[in-house]
């Protein structure tokens, strides 16, 4: 048997605009620690639906479990965090980004970059379309009695589009409910013009994040749009939105994404520029935080390139069109609100992504079922059977989870994408024959 | 053109065919070698080989003129004795190590009395063997490691009783053996083991002079024929450490599917149980994967599911199903998870539920974590077959049969006598028609 070569600690490879970003969350993350120093509110909110620009309109920290909970999984704290959890009550059956979350707090909340996250003076609950926010909330609002719980009900766009009573409905608790609250809580007034003026940055950010997205039309593809694409929706999907940073951000990432459209090169992946784009993919759901890396060496070993995702439209759908616009600034965070990904019925979903698999010339596509995401995961496999009817393209199943690593089985995933890839190459070669 | 070969590496056994240059099957190897999957795939070929041999050496006597009118028996006769000729030898081999092991400074206190112990317990062993291999029907589902670990066992508590050697020290030294022989490939040639074999048949036999003669020439003529292997390729489990080109490796899932449209060229579905896994896989009429599904979450209701069961029951595998077959009331028992399913059996034994009986309830309960997994890859068209080691259990045939036709109707349910070889079917046919450019 040959014995492999001693490990050297290998050289990992980021782009400029990922060292940008790291700097980016840990200046964010002292912020985030310092917040009360400097006499600053914090706000708890969830990515999907997040009102950002109206929180730095208040000066208010906006604070994200959700990305606490991925940081951790990333960063392999969350087991340690989910068995705490568990401890004090918590099924194994509850969502893992509750339980990590949870398994924080009850470590001293102290955050991924090692800095504690101060206890929320708001928990700011947009509703848009995953329950469990709203059980989680309930469950912080135990561990912090003195913060307010504002609730944001989003409808859930059952019937495939919004109608201008939702809109309007948004509009009226934000009016009504959303802003007094914070209003009373930072002790700032609602001024409008603060508000536009971070409307019309992310405008222009989002037109980068398009920029972006979009690349991967081309063949070769310059970005991963899954692996690599979680990075890219970083700075937009969270405490970023609406600040000069985001848009530097952005324009960073467009000059080099443009730089290696020119040159004709792929994606970077953590052991360097992808050599040969084999396999052009699509895929739904989550990644597993955990096991990050380990994921996507397996894509990349293989030549598989990931060209579009709806993980990266959990914050919104710009790639079909929406942007902020500050001319009508209640009136859009209603739109943004209902268009997240995690608020579209099943129908939608199986559209954009048969869109996906047609625009971006997809081989095949994949779904990533998360265990413990019910609300992600459930219609999953009539939506892997219908894509296929209407695109005729394979679909792969995957199961594994977001930051429990105890459901990420390495040698069993590894096998079910070589089996997928082999499958597609014989399907190809059957074609040509 | 020549042969090509193609290796399953799985979880429990590793399986190698050797296609001829029509894709006809001439060769299966098996082995329970699992410590080192490069030995593993090593022996599995040679007794691939070795079995190719014997198909050969079959022709030859059909189509002989003074033998095929005892072509069975004479058959059966000379494999016995070759494969005792093999067996002999590796108990050597098996009585060297644990020779050398006793030979230890540690055990030094025990010597002389170690050795003689030791080579009294594998003179039984040999005599017992030469007994066991003559008869008619040798059980050739049994490895080395079965056959010999009973026997040695058996014998090393009456030697401990006699002696004053502890069973504990005797069986250390047949632990630690018995891995370093099941590592190695055995270093015993086709043609020098049939010699062998011949002329103990020969003496046995009544076989006229001219008959004798006749033999000799086929055997010869048979043991001469290489076995040029042209290409291989490896799958399951572990493919990736084989010594094999990348492209010489396939999914299991790829070769499963092949491997069954090979057996039923009218294949739609395929159930594959293994070890540890359950493969529900769909192809077209050429026998390629349009979809799969397989369990990775969790191993639930896989052929392990049934190993552990027959621990429990100190049962050998190959026992439950015709006992759960004996079922006359049935037990309900929903559980896949293994170890929970162990709990269930104890607890219905306790309360008085027939073994048979619960047996039935748990080749239900792996079965229908399997229609759950066929579900999800789109369901069972006609024909449907079913493969992997499980597939030889008559009690698992039985619950799936039954649950097809309540949940699907009628269909034709394929189950192939080869069927623990499809996947190395499946990769044999890869090795060949890569070559040729289908794949």
């Amino acid at each position: 048997m040959t014995t492999p070569p001693a490990a050297r600690p290998p050289e990992i490879h980021k782009e400029p605009s990922m060292l940008l970003q790291k700097n980016m969350l840990a200046d964010y993350f002292t912020r985030v620690s310092k917040a009360r120093e400097e006499g600053k509110k914090i706000a708890y909110t969830f990515v999907p639906g997040n009102l950002t620009e109206l929180l730095h309109a208040f000066d208010v920290v906006p604070v994200y479990p959700e990305i606490n909970a991925l940081q951790n999984g990333m960063r392999k704290r969350s087991a340690k965090f989910i068995l705490d959890a568990e401890k004090i009550g918590h099924s194994e059956d509850v969502c893992t980004y509750v339980k990590a979350d949870l398994g924080m707090l009850l470590n001293g909340n102290v955050g991924p970059t090692g800095e504690i996250i101060p206890e929320p003076d708001i928990l700011l609950l947009s509703y848009t379309g995953c329950f469990t926010f709203m059980k989680w909330f309930e469950i912080l609002k135990q561990h912090y009695p003195k913060a307010e719980v504002v609730m944001l009900q989003v409808p859930y766009q059952g019937e495939g589009t919004p109608t201008p009573a939702m809109r309007e409905y948004i509009v009226r608790q934000l009016r009504e409910s959303v802003i007094p609250a914070f209003e009373r809580i930072s002790g700032h007034r609602f001024e409008e013009d603060r508000l536009r003026e971070q409307l019309r940055r992310s405008a222009e950010a989002e037109e980068g994040l398009v920029f972006a997205l979009q690349s991967a039309r081309r063949r070769p593809s310059p970005i991963d749009a899954y692996f690599g694409g979680v990075y890219y929706i970083g700075p937009m999907f969270t405490a970023f939105r609406g600040t000069p940073e985001c848009v530097d951000y952005y324009d960073t990432l467009r000059e080099e994404i443009q730089n290696r459209i020119d040159a004709h090169a792929g994606p970077i992946t953590p052991e360097g520029p992808m050599a040969e784009e084999k396999y052009r993919l699509i895929v739904e759901g989550p990644p597993n935080w955990t096991h990050f890396r380990e994921f996507w060496k397996l894509f990349y070993d293989e030549g598989a390139v990931v060209v579009a995702s709806t993980y990266t439209k959990v914050g919104g759908l710009y790639d079909q069109g929406f942007r902020h616009n500050p001319d009508d600034p209640l009136g859009t965070l209603a739109d943004y609100c209902m268009g997240c990904y995690t608020n579209l019925n099943l129908p939608t979903r199986v559209e954009l992504i048969e869109k996906y698999i047609r625009d971006f010339e997809a081989d095949g596509f994949l779904i990533n079922s998360i265990k413990s995401c019910n609300s992600f995961s459930s219609g999953q496999l009539l939506i892997l059977r219908e894509l296929e009817r209407r695109t005729g393209k394979p679909g792969g199943f995957f199961e594994s989870d977001l930051v429990d690593p105890r459901y990420f089985s390495a040698a069993n995933i590894k096998n079910r994408l070589e089996s997928y890839l082999q499958m597609l190459d014989q399907r190809r070669s059957q074609a040509v024959a | 053109m020549g042969y090509t070969l193609g290796i399953d590496l799985g979880s429990t056994t590793t399986k190698a065919i050797l296609l001829d240059a029509n894709d006809r099957i001439v060769g299966r190897g098996l082995t329970n070698t699992r410590s080192n999957y490069e030995v593993a795939t090593a022996v599995a070929e040679s007794e691939a080989k070795i079995n190719a041999h014997f198909t050969f050496l079959k022709e030859a006597v059909d189509s002989s003129p003074k033998l095929s009118s005892q072509a069975a028996p004479l058959l059966n006769n000379l494999e016995n004795r070759f494969h005792l000729v093999q067996h002999l030898h590796r108990v050597n081999r098996l009585r060297r190590q644990c020779l050398f092991e006793a030979a230890a400074d540690r055990l030094l206190p025990h010597q002389p009395r170690l050795t003689t112990v030791l080579n009294a317990l594998f003179d039984q062993i040999h005599e017992r063997a030469e007994r066991s291999f003559s008869t008619a029907d040798v059980d050739r589902s049994r490895f080395f490691r079965d056959i010999v670990g009973s026997e040695y066992m058996a014998l090393a508590e009456e030697q401990s009783r006699e002696s004053s050697i502890a069973l504990d020290l005797l069986m250390g030294l047949y632990d630690k053996s018995i891995l370093v022989e099941e590592n190695q490939v055995l270093d015993l040639s086709f043609v020098e083991a049939i010699q062998q074999a011949v002329e103990a048949a020969g003496e046995s036999e009544t076989l006229t002079r001219v008959q004798q003669k006749a033999l000799r020439e086929v055997v010869e003529e048979a043991a001469s024929q290489t076995l040029e292997v042209d290409n291989m390729v490896g799958t399951g489990y572990g493919r990736q450490r084989l010594p094999f080109r990348k492209d010489q490796i396939r999914s299991e899932i790829l070769c499963h599917g092949l491997g069954a449209h090979y057996f039923f060229p009218g294949t739609r579905t395929v159930l594959d149980i293994g070890g540890q896994d359950t493969k529900a896989i769909q192809v077209d009429s050429q026998g390629i994967v349009t979809s799969f599904q397989m369990n990775d979450r969790c191993a639930a209701g896989c052929g392990r599911y049934l190993g552990y069961i027959a621990d429990e029951l100190n049962l050998g595998l190959h026992q439950l199903g015709p006992l759960a077959l004996q079922a006359k009331r049935p037990v309900r028992i929903t559980s896949t998870c293994t170890v929970f399913a162990g709990a269930e059996l104890r607890e219905r034994l306790s309360m008085g539920d027939a073994r048979e009986d619960i047996l039935d309830g748990l080749h239900r309960a792996i079965i229908l974590r399997a229609m759950s997994l066929l579900a999800r890859s789109g369901g069972i068209t006609d024909e449907f077959t079913f493969t992997g080691g499980v597939a030889k259990n008559p009690a698992a045939v039985r619950a799936l049969t039954r649950l097809v036709e309540e949940n699907y109707g009628t269909m034709k349910i394929n189950i192939h006598p080869d069927s623990i070889f499809t996947g190395a079917v499946g990769a044999a046919l890869y090795a060949r028609h890569t070559q040729g450019g289908i794949a």
